[in-house]
C-alpha cells in the first residue's frame, strides 16, 4: 500500500482523466441519411459566401437534397488542408485547379469523376487539362476564374496619348514615356510575397512559352538555365520603372496609387484593382493582356486561377455528392453565383453573360481565346516550394536586381532539396 | 497541541499512511499533472527532436534522412535561416541592453515622484495591454512608406524612407515597436520592486555616507534580486518567442525573419515540411535551453548561498 499502490492510483487517475475525451472523440460523426451532402467551404468573405449560398439554395430546390455548408476562414482552410483531408473531410470541398489539385489526387485523397466529365459540356480543352490529374483522370469541377492582366486607367492613357502596347519593346517605351511625363509607370507592391509572382509568370510564359513554364514549375527544368536568366534580365530592365519600395507595400496600396493616378499600370488579377477604386472611378478602369515577348509564343497563355470543387475519397454520401458536382458544372449554378459576385468570370461557355460588366466581358473573352491557362505560381508548383523558396527569392530580387546568378543558384539548390524530399 | 502529536504518532507508526480516499485524491491530482507534463511538454519535445531527423509532408510515408535537415540549415541552403538566428539574437540584445534598462530608469524616475507620475505610469504601461499583433498593426500605420504617419510628418514626399520595406532598416523599427511595449512591462515590475525596498535600507545607506548612485547600485538594486530575475527571464522569453509583431507586419519576411516564423512557415500551412520545420524548432529549443540552463544553475547556486 505504499509506493506501488500510489503509482497504481496515479495511473487510474490518469485513465479517469483521459477516458471521457476518448469517448467523446468516438461519439461524433453524423450518420449519412442519403439526403444531406456536406460541403467544406473556404469562402469566408461576405460577398462570395452569400453568392455560394445562392447557388446551393438553387441545388436544394432542384434536387430536394440539402447541402450542409461548413465555412472556414479562407487562409485557415488552406493551411489545414492536409489535416482536413486526412481527418473527416466533407463530401465535397472547394479547392483550386492544376498542380495543387493533382498533388492530392496522387495521394489518393480525391474521388475520380471522369464519368461525370463525359457528360459535361461547355468547358474548353484548357479547362479540362486543369481539371485532370497526373493519371489522366478528371477530379475537379471548375466553377469560376479571374484572369491576370495589365490594368490601367483609360483617362490617364487618353490624357498622355498612350497606345496599348502589344510587344515588349512598346511596353518598355511606354514606361519610359510615362516616367518622362512624371508618372511612376508600374504600381508595384509585394509585401505579401505573392503579387510579384504574376509578373514573373507572364514574363516567363511570354519569353519561353507555357510548356517550359509548366515544367519549370514542376521542378523538371533547372533554374540556372539561360532561359530563366533571360526572364530575370528582362525584369531587371523594367525595374527602374517599377514603384520603389515594393517590399514594404501591399497590393492594395499599389492599386490605390493606380486609382490616384500616381502610377500608370499594374499587373494584377481581375478582382484586385476594382476593390480599391472608388465607385465612381470603376468605369475608368481597364486592362490589356501582357504584351508579347517572343513571336513564337505571342500572347497565347493567360494566367487565370480557377476555383472549383473536389470530392474527397472519404465521401459519405457519394450519390448526393455526385449530383451536386453535376449541378455545379451547369451554367445555371454559375449564374446563381456570379449574380452576387461580379469580381469573377464563369467558366462554362453557356453561362449568362448579359449581366456582366464591360470588364468582366473583356476578361471572359480573353480567357476563352487563350491557348493555355496557367494557374499562378503558387498554384502551379509545390506549395512548400512556392511559400518557403519563391516568395523570398522574388523579394530578394526586388531588393537587389543585380545579383541574378547568385539568386538563381540559390533557388536551384533549394529546389533540389524540396523536390527530392518525400517524392519516393 | 494534542492533535499535532497525534498526527506525528500515526505517521511514525508504519507504512499505512494514506487512506483510500487520500490515494484517490493524490492519484487524480498527481496523475493529471503527470499527464499534462508528459503530453504537453515532454511528448511534443521528443516528437519534434525525432521528426527533425525525418522528411515528412504529413500525407505521404515518413522517411528518415538522418542529419540532412541540419546540413541544409547550416550549409546555407536555406537562406532565411541565418538572418533569423541573427534577428533573434539581436532581439535579445536590444530588449536586454536597451529596453530593459530604459524601463528600469523610468521606474526609478517615477518612483522618486515626478509630477504627474500617475499619468506617466499609465501611459507607459498602456502598450503592454495591447497584443504584439496590434502593436505590429500600429507600427504599420506609422511606418508605412506611402501612407504612414511618420513620412507625412517628415514631409519627404519625393523620396520617402521605406521604414518597413528596407531590409537594413525595418528590423530596427520593429525592435523599436517591440521595445516600446517591453519598456512599459519592465517599468511596472520594477515599480513594484522599488516600492518593496524598505526605506530603512536607504536611510541606513545615507547615514553611512553613500550618495544616491551608490545607494541605488549597491543597496537598492541588489535588494530587488527577485524582481531582477523575473525581468531577466521575461526579457529572454519575450525575445525568443517574438512572432506576432513581425507576422502582423509582413509575415516575417524581407529582413524580419525569426526562428519562430520559420518554424510556422514550414510546418503549418500547405508547405508541410514537417521534418525540416522540426529541425528549426530544435535549434530554437537549443538556444532557449542555453538560457534556461544558465538561469537554473545561477538560481540553484543562489539558493545554496542564501
Amino acid at each position: 500500500m505504499t509506493r506501488r499502490s500510489l503509482l497504481r492510483g496515479a495511473a487510474l487517475g490518469a485513465g479517469a482523466v483521459t477516458l471521457p475525451t476518448l469517448l467523446a472523440a468516438c461519439g461524433s460523426g453524423p450518420g449519412g441519411d442519403g439526403k444531406t451532402v456536406t460541403l467544406g467551404s473556404n469562402a469566408s468573405d461576405e460577398v462570395p459566401r452569400k453568392a455560394f449560398q445562392d447557388a446551393f439554395d438553387l441545388f436544394e430546390k432542384k434536387s430536394k437534397k440539402s447541402v450542409e455548408v461548413n465555412t472556414v476562414d479562407h487562409n485557415t482552410f488552406q493551411e489545414n488542408i492536409n489535416r482536413y483531408l486526412q481527418g473527416q473531410p466533407d463530401d465535397v470541398f472547394m479547392w483550386f485547379a492544376g498542380y495543387r489539385m493533382q498533388f492530392f489526387a496522387e495521394r489518393g485523397l480525391l474521388t475520380d469523376i471522369s464519368d461525370l466529365w463525359k457528360g459535361f459540356d461547355g468547358f474548353s480543352g484548357a479547362l479540362k487539362d486543369q481539371s485532370t490529374g497526373a493519371d489522366g483522370k478528371q477530379y475537379f469541377v471548375p466553377y469560376y476564374y479571374y484572369p491576370w492582366a495589365v490594368f490601367y486607367r483609360k483617362s490617364v492613357f487618353e490624357q498622355g496619348g498612350y497606345e496599348i502596347p502589344t510587344t515588349f519593346d512598346q511596353y518598355t517605351a511606354l514606361a519610359k514615356q510615362m516616367q518622362k511625363d512624371g508618372l511612376v509607370p508600374f504600381a508595384f507592391g509585394d509585401k505579401d510575397g505573392w503579387p510579384a509572382m504574376g509578373t514573373f509568370d507572364y514574363l516567363d510564359m511570354r519569353a519561353n512559352g507555357y510548356e517550359f513554364h509548366k515544367s519549370l514549375m514542376a521542378g523538371e527544368e533547372s533554374w540556372t538555365d539561360p532561359r530563366v536568366r533571360e526572364v530575370f534580365d528582362l525584369w531587371r530592365g523594367l525595374m527602374p520603372y517599377h514603384d520603389k519600395g515594393a517590399n514594404g507595400r501591399t497590393w492594395q496600396e499599389a492599386a490605390q496609387s493606380l486609382a490616384q493616378k500616381k502610377t500608370g499600370m499594374a499587373v494584377l488579377g481581375l478582382p484586385h484593382p476594382g476593390q480599391q477604386f472608388p465607385e465612381a472611378d470603376r468605369e475608368d478602369l481597364d486592362f490589356f493582356p501582357f504584351p508579347e515577348i517572343s513571336p513564337e509564343h505571342g500572347q497565347d497563355a493567360v494566367e487565370a486561377p480557377i476555383d472549383g470543387f473536389l470530392m474527397s475519397s472519404k465521401v459519405k454520401n457519394e450519390e448526393g455528392a455526385r449530383e451536386l458536382m453535376k449541378f455545379l458544372a451547369t451554367p445555371a449554378a454559375e449564374d446563381a453565383y456570379l449574380k452576387s459576385d461580379p469580381n469573377n468570370v464563369a467558366v462554362h461557355s453557356g453561362a449568362d453573360t448579359s449581366a456582366y460588366s464591360t470588364l468582366q466581358k473583356k476578361a471572359a473573352e480573353m480567357v476563352s481565346n487563350a491557348k493555355q491557362i496557367s494557374q499562378f505560381l503558387d498554384r502551379d508548383t509545390r506549395p512548400d516550394f512556392a511559400s518557403t523558396v519563391m516568395i523570398k527569392a522574388l523579394q530578394d530580387f526586388i531588393d537587389d536586381p543585380d545579383d541574378i546568378d547568385g539568386l538563381l543558384g540559390g533557388i536551384e539548390s533549394q529546389k533540389k532539396t524540396i523536390f527530392t524530399e518525400s517524392q519516393e | 497541541m494534542p492533535l499535532v502529536t497525534h498526527a506525528r504518532r500515526t505517521r511514525r507508526r508504519g507504512p499505512r499512511r494514506f487512506t483510500r480516499r487520500d490515494l484517490a485524491v493524490i492519484g487524480v491530482l498527481l496523475g493529471f499533472t503527470i499527464l499534462l507534463d508528459l503530453f504537453i511538454i515532454w511528448g511534443p519535445t521528443v516528437a519534434s527532436v525525432t521528426l527533425s531527423f525525418s522528411s515528412w509532408d504529413g500525407l505521404s510515408d515518413l522517411s528518415w534522412v538522418g542529419g540532412d535537415n541540419y546540413d541544409t540549415l547550416a550549409g546555407g541552403d536555406y537562406p532565411p535561416f541565418w538572418p533569423a538566428v541573427r534577428n533573434n539574437l539581436l532581439w535579445i540584445a536590444f530588449l536586454g541592453l536597451v529596453a530593459t534598462p530604459f524601463g528600469l530608469l523610468l521606474a526609478v524616475v517615477i518612483d522618486r515622484g515626478v509630477r504627474f507620475s500617475r499619468f506617466y505610469q499609465s501611459t507607459i504601461y498602456l502598450p503592454v495591454v495591447l497584443s504584439l499583433a496590434v502593436v505590429g498593426f500600429i507600427a504599420q500605420l506609422i511606418f508605412s512608406r506611402d501612407q504612414g504617419a511618420l513620412n507625412a510628418i517628415l514631409g519627404n514626399e519625393n523620396n520617402p524612407t521605406d521604414w518597413l520595406g528596407d531590409r537594413d532598416l525595418n528590423i530596427w523599427m520593429v525592435l523599436l515597436a517591440a521595445g516600446w511595449r517591453h519598456t512599459g512591462y519592465v517599468m511596472i515590475l520594477y515599480l513594484a520592486g522599488l516600492k518593496a525596498v524598505a526605506p530603512e535600507l536607504k536611510e541606513a545607506a545615507a547615514i553611512d555616507g553613500a550618495n544616491e548612485r551608490q545607494t541605488f547600485l549597491r543597496v537598492v538594486f541588489p535588494t530587488m534580486r527577485p524582481v531582477n530575475v523575473v525581468v531577466l527571464v521575461i526579457t529572454v522569453i519575450e525575445a525568443l518567442r517574438a512572432f506576432d509583431i513581425v507576422y502582423a507586419i509582413n509575415k516575417g519576411r524581407n529582413g524580419l525573419e525569426l526562428l519562430s516564423v520559420l518554424v510556422t512557415d514550414n510546418i503549418i500551412g500547405e508547405a508541410s515540411r514537417i521534418g525540416f520545420g522540426s529541425a528549426i524548432a530544435v535549434v530554437l529549443l537549443t538556444v532557449s535551453l542555453g538560457f534556461i540552463v544558465t538561469y537554473l544553475v545561477q538560481e540553484m547556486r543562489g539558493e545554496e548561498h542564501r
